[in-house]
């Protein structure tokens, strides 16, 4: 299939001393399991840091009638009460939206509630004290009156005209609507042979960091400085907003995320909380602390998902699918999330629908509605998992109608490698896909008929278990496309300074985060093998506003593509720095030199002319010895943004193997098998972790994870006891492959790999128990798939 | 998530206890392994004055076969102490098979089993065992000591029959004889999780049936619950078929239990997860046979 393509022009990285492609272990994997990482709660705090806690509505909906602080601000230790009105006359509030999404709405957020209470769990006072108990101490002082407001929880019925309205000045709970049509969708379905449909249900997540949100700052009212550490992905751009928010100029900001604990999207939001802490700060000119304890991040943390898709699907005698419909709604809370809105997640579940197959009717209505519930917004695989699950749980539906096997069907559908470049019509852009050699492999991986006869054979036995597939697209890569163009000053391009040190080493300081997913190594892989040095001999400093260059950081499957093209262009230019020195050094062309493993060697002959120690130490200790007018340049800087497609596309395939106790409801996972296109891999060991981390997410989403509310907009289960994360006692194995298809973007062609397990791990899963479940008559469309639903699906519980 | 603030002191001895209990009547709590309390502290749902440490007390740790063949466990016995012991494996294998669905091993190394019986969870699994095995509860207070059956020990969610400045010290309940079988099994949706429901059994065994039973169901109502006339039909001599026997037993269970509905799991699917169990903890006992 490669022979197709335009011959791949030689990478620099195919260098015999090249690190891209090999398993280098993480730098930082010994600091972190050595207890020696360096969270935003390990960081010595200033002299006289105070701890801030945060009074939260009980109420999902209700007006603040009346506050009195005056106990709590007399407390032992409280150094600060505010109320909301109070940080606003320090810090301008906020509204989610951007021009792209046309129409979205939301209404002016504070930091922490004036007047009016739209969340259970919403901050309304903040408490600033020389302890966290202590400040929880005085918390239990305040007294405020409510008179509660009738809450919107339901998303359907936020829609009807007799619904309150959280917002009155917006006139409607509805905060976003996109409809997208291709082709005829209703002619489509007038001549389908076959329809199958379903009203599908994806539950609220909360995204359970190990590490919770975390932020330490301190204003220094002398030189009106602000320094923030703080646990995000996008220290740039919470620069941008504190320097915005607070009145500050920018240079005046500094930001800091040093190792940060897990973030999955959670940690690029705006939090009222957050900013209430950096603007107490502010106030008293002196170091505020605060840090979410589980109890409060279950509500205030964005949440995820919550969808209700109505989908059909249209198919043709011969089993090709020709059209879908799809309708979804989905509720995000109170507010669209600032600064990137909570229109995403929709936008992209409704243009992701049906993208892996050759279909070109589609007609996708979405709506996003408010609700008394926490904000919902961008997390890990944003949309994906609803657009594969409706996407596949349809297509088996599908394949069972037409009478063909699930497998073969997708083959029938799937686009054909002839069809690059491809439109969707959805207007999706796809450089190149893989569909049909990810399922060949995939087959071949999990041995399919050996699996089938096992199924066969367990039935005989009683034993019910099932086999699912979910084909999936996902998006990374993300250009000026994403937000840049909504007037969102949120960057696409990263920066890269390399400099060779007096010691020979190489300093790589870059505009990604680490948030524990190995994204240091990664960039020390590249610029080792860029430079022609040993990965031990590069240092890379990441998470500082002040020592690396400005740049988008960390989100949607970006750092490898786009940070990492960032450090090879700069790496490159680095070596081509040192080798002009070298060639004058030693009196011979640069282009007949190379650096390899540290050293400057003939090009010829390999043979070591000087080590790049010594180049350093003659350009930074003795450059009286080097001709007149020659300047040492030790240091190459360079920016990137992709260009040429509004963002990447990779594809891949997953299956799930799991046995049903119907008698219980209970789902055993006996294995989970990923192959996945992510284009060039640099580490094939963090790329098969990032694929295993995501794919436990997506089983998360599968069969365990769900935020419920009462109907008065209570989180119900709000602690780790009750609110069931995936656990490693549960998990199968979770056998990762490879196609390997490199973007021609890029000269690194890496497309990113940070979205595929979660993408498509959860559709495996239920098509895997609807499988199991089928001989019974048996189907669900709602995720978690819990003991009761699948009982019920069964027919088993009465009421 | 921080307790309010709270005074401690370590205990030197029962009596200490019993009277630093009795000069705070309303504030004091005993504290053992910490597992329940202090998290209940931190959520700020407890908020005791003061927090008397029994911990140190190791003769309350004791696992000991008294002369009259019947196995005495310390409170301060520590769940891994229960699953370590070749005693508690011998003469209580139903302890043995309870003690892993425990949450972790983390909390099984503090956690201690006079303190699950005091905090008295509907949802634990060592009150339901003690229930099935028909102990007995060793109890010192400010007006001596007393004993309590286990059956009657329990009262409500987090309530139980010890009276305010009473400590519980010790368990006591027979060894299995030779013609005794126990059972255990639990629904939790992961490994360590509360049960959505469990049953802890024990009973006897002749020719293939059950002659005695006591099916002691968790996580079904405010207490452990003993399913009474589940039992008797299990053991029903008019009945000579397992299977038959086992069909009524499931069937008279809804007249032994009313579980509640909650966010996690409805009273329907408790009920129907709980006629589940049942036939297979019983299928288990009788498959194995007795002495195990």
């Amino acid at each position: 299939m490669m022979s197709d393509r335009a011959p791949v022009p030689p990478l620099a990285l195919d260098r015999p001393n090249s690190y891209i492609g090999r398993s280098v272990p993480r730098p930082n994997a010994r600091r972190l399991v050595q207890g020696r990482g360096h969270y935003t709660d390990d960081v010595a705090a200033p002299a006289g840091v105070l701890h801030a806690a945060f009074l939260r509505s009980p109420y999902a909906h209700a007006r603040i009638t009346h506050i009195d602080v005056a106990a709590a601000k007399a407390a032992p230790g409280v150094a600060l009460v505010v109320t909301g009105a109070e940080i606003d006359q320090v810090c301008e509030p906020w509204v989610g939206v951007l021009s792209h999404f046309k129409g979205l709405r939301s209404a002016t957020q504070h930091a922490l509630a004036v007047d009016h209470v739209v969340w259970q769990g919403e901050p309304v006072v903040g408490v600033a004290a020389l302890t966290r108990a202590m400040a929880e101490d005085a918390l239990s002082l305040i007294e405020i009156a409510y008179a509660e407001l009738p809450p919107v929880t339901d998303p359907d019925a936020a829609l009807l005209p007799e619904s309150p309205l959280i917002h009155p000045e917006l006139g409607s709970n509805l905060a976003f609507a996109l409809t997208v049509e291709s082709g005829d969708a209703e002619a489509a379905f007038r001549d389908a042979h076959t329809v199958v449909s379903g009203d599908f249900r994806f539950g609220r997540h909360s995204p359970v960091t190990l590490e919770a949100r975390s932020v330490l700052a301190d204003f220094n009212p002398s030189e009106r400085r602000l320094t923030v550490h703080q646990s995000t992905q996008t220290p740039y751009q919470m620069q941008d907003i504190y320097a915005r928010h607070l009145g500050l100029p920018q240079a005046n900001v500094h930001v800091i995320a040093k190792d940060v604990g897990g973030s999955f999207g959670m940690k690029l939001h705006v939090y009222g909380d957050e900013v209430a802490t950096v603007a107490m700060s502010v106030i008293l000119g002196r170091a505020v602390k605060f840090i979410a304890d589980r109890l409060e991040s279950f509500p205030s943390d964005i949440h995820a998902r919550d969808h209700r898709v109505r989908a059909r699907m249209a198919v043709a005698a011969d089993g090709e699918i020709t059209a879908m419909i799809v309708d979804d709604l989905t509720g995000v809370g109170a507010f669209s999330a600032y600064p990137r809105t909570s229109a995403v997640e929709g936008n992209q579940a409704i243009r992701l629908m049906g993208g892996p197959y050759k279909l070109r009717h589609y007609s996708g209505n979405l709506r996003v509605v408010f609700q008394n519930k926490a904000v919902m917004s961008q997390y890990r695989a944003v949309g994906h998992p609803i657009a594969c699950g409706v996407t596949e749980a349809l297509v088996d539906q599908a394949a069972a109608a037409i009478g063909l096997d699930p497998l073969e069907f997708r083959r029938r559908n799937l686009l054909t490698d002839d069809v690059y470049p491809y439109t969707s019509p959805t207007g999706y852009l796809f450089e190149r896909l893989s569909h049909h050699q990810c399922v060949d492999k995939l087959e071949r991986l999990m041995d399919y008929p050996a699996l089938r006869a096992d199924q066969a054979e367990a039935r005989t036995k009683g034993v019910v278990r099932g086999i699912g597939f979910a084909v999936f697209i996902e998006i990374t890569n993300p250009g000026p496309a994403f937000y840049g163009v909504g007037g969102a000053r949120i960057t696409a391009q990263d920066g890269c300074v390399l400099t060779l040190e007096p010691s020979g080493n190489i300093r790589c300081a870059v505009s990604v985060t680490e948030q524990g997913q190995g994204t240091e190594a990664i960039m020390a892989q590249i610029a080792a093998s860029a430079v022609g040095v040993r990965i031990e001999d590069v240092r890379v400093i990441t998470g500082d506003t002040a020592a690396t260059p400005y740049g988008g950081a960390t989100w949607a499957s970006r750092g490898a593509g786009i940070g990492g093209e960032t450090v090879l262009i700069t790496g490159k230019a680095l070596r081509a720095n040192l080798l002009r020195l070298a060639g004058i050094l030693l009196q011979m062309p640069p282009d007949n030199l190379d650096i390899s493993d540290g050293l400057i060697v003939d090009n010829a002959t390999g043979r070591e002319r000087i080590t790049l120690q010594e180049l350093a130490r003659i350009a930074y200790y003795r450059p009286d010895t080097l001709p007149q007018g020659v300047q040492a340049e030790l240091t190459a800087a360079h920016h990137h943004v992709p260009r040429g497609q509004p963002f990447a596309f990779t594809n891949g395939i997953q299956a799930s193997h799991v046995e049903v106790d119907v008698e219980s409801g209970f789902v055993r996972l006996l294995n989970h098998w990923v192959v996945e296109d992510c284009g060039r891999v640099i580490n094939p060991l963090l790329v098969d972790e990032q694929i295993r981390g995501g794919v436990v997410q997506g089983i998360g989403a599968a069969l365990f994870e769900e935020c419920l509310y009462s109907e008065q907009g209570q989180l119900l289960n709000g602690t780790l006891a009750d609110y069931l994360v995936p656990m490693a006692s549960e998990m199968p194995d979770i056998h990762v492959d490879h196609v390997s298809t490199p973007t021609l973007h890029s000269e690194l062609g890496a497309k990113g790999v940070g979205e595929a397990g979660t993408a498509g791990a959860a559709a495996a899963v239920l098509n895997a128990i609807n499988d199991a479940l089928q001989p019974f008559g048996a189907r669900l469309s709602q995720m978690p798939a819990t003991p009761e639903r699948i009982l019920r699906a069964l027919g088993k519980l009465a009421g | 998530m921080k307790p309010a603030p709270f005074d401690y002191v370590r205990a030197e001895s029962v009596h200490h206890a019993v009277r630093l209990l009795a000069e705070n009547k309303d504030g004091a709590r005993i504290i053992a392994g910490g597992q329940s309390l202090m998290t209940a502290m931190n959520f700020r749902m407890s908020s005791p004055a003061l927090l008397v440490d029994i911990g140190e007390l190791e003769h309350l740790r004791d696992i000991t076969l008294t002369a009259d063949a019947r196995l005495r466990i310390g409170a301060l016995t520590r769940h891994a102490d229960l699953d370590a012991s070749p005693d508690i494996a011998a003469h209580t294998p139903l302890l043995r098979k309870a003690i892993r669905h425990v949450a972790h091993t983390a909390i099984r190394n503090r956690g201690t089993f006079g303190g699950s019986l005091s905090h008295a969870d509907p949802a634990s699994e060592l009150p339901a065992c003690v229930m099935a095995l028909d102990a007995t509860i060793h109890i010192v207070g400010p007006d001596g000591d007393r004993v309590v059956p286990a059956r009657h020990f329990f009262t409500g969610v987090h309530e139980t029959a010890l009276g305010a400045g009473e400590v519980l010290v010790a368990v006591e309940l027979d060894v299995i004889k030779a013609d005794e079988v126990s059972g255990f099994g639990e629904f939790a949706r992961r490994q360590g999780d509360y049960a959505m429901v469990g049953l802890a059994a024990h009973g006897r065994i002749a020719a293939g049936l059950l002659t005695a039973v006591d099916l002691a169901f968790f996580a079904v109502g405010s207490t452990p619950i003993l399913a009474r006339r589940a039992a008797a039909a299990l053991v029903d001599p008019a009945t000579p078929d397992p299977a038959q026997r086992l069909q009524r037993a499931r069937e008279a269970l809804s007249l032994d239990l009313d579980p509640p509905d909650d966010p996690q799991s409805s009273a329907a699917m408790r009920m129907e997860l709980a006629r589940v169990l049942l036939g297979r903890v019983v299928g288990d006992m009788l498959a194995r046979g007795a002495g195990a």
